[in-house]
């Protein structure tokens, strides 16, 4: 059925910013129909990466395929017609602040189909269900709680039935129902609507009990991949103290610094170097 | 101190071919923007309804000062009856499209600006990218557009509410004849002055509005970055309009 088991190909990507290396050989599978979570350190570069994926910046080597279509050269009508078959969710939700949240959630099937009202109406009154936010939907987005935004963010995410849908920190700054909630969406929706879900998070507890995949990223590359258990027998001391949530290891708790002594007893007494 | 200065120039005209490149991929999405004639609608309210009293109060101001130092100055040769054409002329051809377009960039042009800054700041520009639309025709086009079409409106309003400003003072006040007042005025205000007002007034507007709009689309995605984008808004806006004023002036002057 499946021309391609890999609905997303990663192939030794290498992406720097101002000189600095973000990726470095990355190799990623992405399988369609499961949920894959990557995880890592602050600073790996996991919304880079999304970013990569999505075809917002493109990278300085190697190639990235999408549903079959290899990112790089791609014109902007192109890279627009392969976006439609994306959802994405961005860690603050991005509502559209003078929309309400039924125009919200109608904004990308006004942009895109010349539907009649009433089956407009239907499909976002459908989604909004699905996230349990029909009733929210005159509210204004200023009116909604960080969660309630995420959902309805959710909704229009799925709104034009994506293949693949994208989750960038789901989590951060949520209360553990909203969390909950969130994640119960993630798999549900997933399984009911036959999507292929990628999770950029670092809340490896949260994320373990639904995600099929894990990847790692450490150091521009993949460190672990596998399942949840996998991970947490793998030997790497970058994975247990990732997993483990130890604040030294591998990835150091101090961020590059001159000598600490010299550094009290300089002089100048001006800013540190 | 030369070096600094050339590669501050450098950078002022990198910025305006930047713009010139900003201003023809706005161009190329305004028919599709056209087909959608509610944001424009949209936009022509809130740049152009919301400015209006503002412009009305300012216009009515300029007007009543116009009105007395030119009965002031008038009467020193004798001639008050000449008010009239000395006011219209003076918000017409000069005053009403710039103070206008001054105006504009302070009430609407930052409103431009820190709109479209904070939609950047809260992602919602890469939003609508990841939803396959493009914001400049989505976001930016209409709001341009509504700009363009506000502007010279505006001025006119100015002109008028600024003629009867200084018809106030002049007539009511300082007794000038009413008859000549506007007589002489409809005798020697020709259709070039005219045009040379809304010829100023649609250059600002398209120079306004392009300002706000690329600074707020360009701006960094923080709160600082909105702030400075919006005071290089306005900065950019009055210096360009002075310049562009000149150069206007001169070549109807030819």
């Amino acid at each position: 059925m499946n021309e391609y088991p890999h609905i997303i190909e990663v192939h030794d990507v290498r992406y720097s910013v101002g000189g600095r290396p973000i990726f470095d050989g990355l190799n990623m599978n992405f399988t369609r129909g499961r949920v894959t979570a990557v995880m890592g350190p602050s600073g790996t570069g996991k919304t880079t990466l999304l970013r990569l994926i999505t075809g917002q910046v493109a990278a300085d080597a190697g190639s990235i395929e999408v549903a079959g279509t290899r990112l790089s050269g791609l014109s902007r009508t192109q890279l627009f017609d392969l976006r439609r078959r994306m959802g994405m969710l961005f860690q603050n939700g991005a509502l559209l602040t003078d929309l309400s949240v039924f125009e919200n959630v109608a904004f990308p099937l006004r942009e895109h189909t010349r539907l009649p009202e009433r089956l407009i109406r239907q499909m976002v009154l459908t989604k909004l269900q699905a996230v349990g936010l029909r009733g929210a939907a005159g509210l204004m987005p200023g009116e909604l709680s960080g969660g309630m935004s995420r959902r309805v963010a959710l909704a229009r995410a799925i709104v034009m039935d994506p293949q693949i849908l994208i989750y960038d920190e789901p989590f951060v700054g949520l209360d553990p129902i909203s969390m909950g909630v969130i994640l119960r969406l993630i798999r549900h929706l997933n399984d009911a609507l036959g999507l292929t879900s990628i999770v950029v998070s670092h809340d490896v507890r949260e994320i373990s009990s639904v995600a099929d995949t894990v990847f790692l990223l450490s150091g521009g590359k993949v460190v672990a991949e596998g399942t949840p258990q996998e991970l947490q027998s793998v030997p790497s001391e970058v994975v247990k103290q990732f997993v483990g949530g130890l604040a030294d290891g591998p990835v150091p708790f101090h961020y590059p610094a001159p000598d600490y002594f010299d550094d009290l007893l300089a002089r100048d007494g001006g800013r540190p170097a | 101190m030369i070096t600094e200065l050339a590669s501050s120039l450098g950078e002022s005209i990198e910025r305006v071919g930047d713009m010139c490149r900003f201003l023809v991929r706005i161009v190329v999405q305004l028919p599709r923007s056209l087909t959608r004639p509610q944001l424009i609608v949209d936009q022509i309210y809130n740049t152009g309804a919301l400015s209006l009293v503002i412009i009305m109060l300012s216009g009515l101001f300029v007007g009543m000062v116009l009105g007395l130092q030119g009965f002031e100055l008038l009467r020193r040769f004798g001639s008050e009856e000449a008010l009239g054409t000395a006011a219209a002329i003076g918000l017409v051809k000069e005053l009403g499209p710039v103070v206008t377009a001054l105006l504009f960039a302070g009430r609407a042009g930052t409103a431009l600006a820190s709109e479209i800054g904070l939609m950047r700041a809260t992602d919602q520009l890469s939003a609508m990218e990841m939803m396959a639309v493009d914001p400049v025709r989505r976001v930016v086009a209409p709001r341009f557009l509504g700009g363009v079409i506000t502007m010279p409106l505006l001025a006119a309003i100015f002109s008028l509410i600024g003629i009867y400003g200084a018809q106030l003072v002049g007539v009511q006040m300082m007794h000038v004849d009413s008859g000549s007042f506007w007589s002489q005025m409809q005798a020697s205000v020709d259709l070039r002055d005219v045009n040379e007002g809304i010829v100023k007034s649609g250059v600002f507007g398209v120079a306004c509005s392009l300002i706000a709009v690329y600074e707020g689309y360009h701006s960094e995605p923080t709160a600082e970055g909105v702030g400075a984008a919006t005071t290089r808004t306005v900065v950019t806006s009055a210096v360009v309009v002075l310049f562009l004023d000149y150069l206007i002036t001169a070549f109807f002057l030819k």
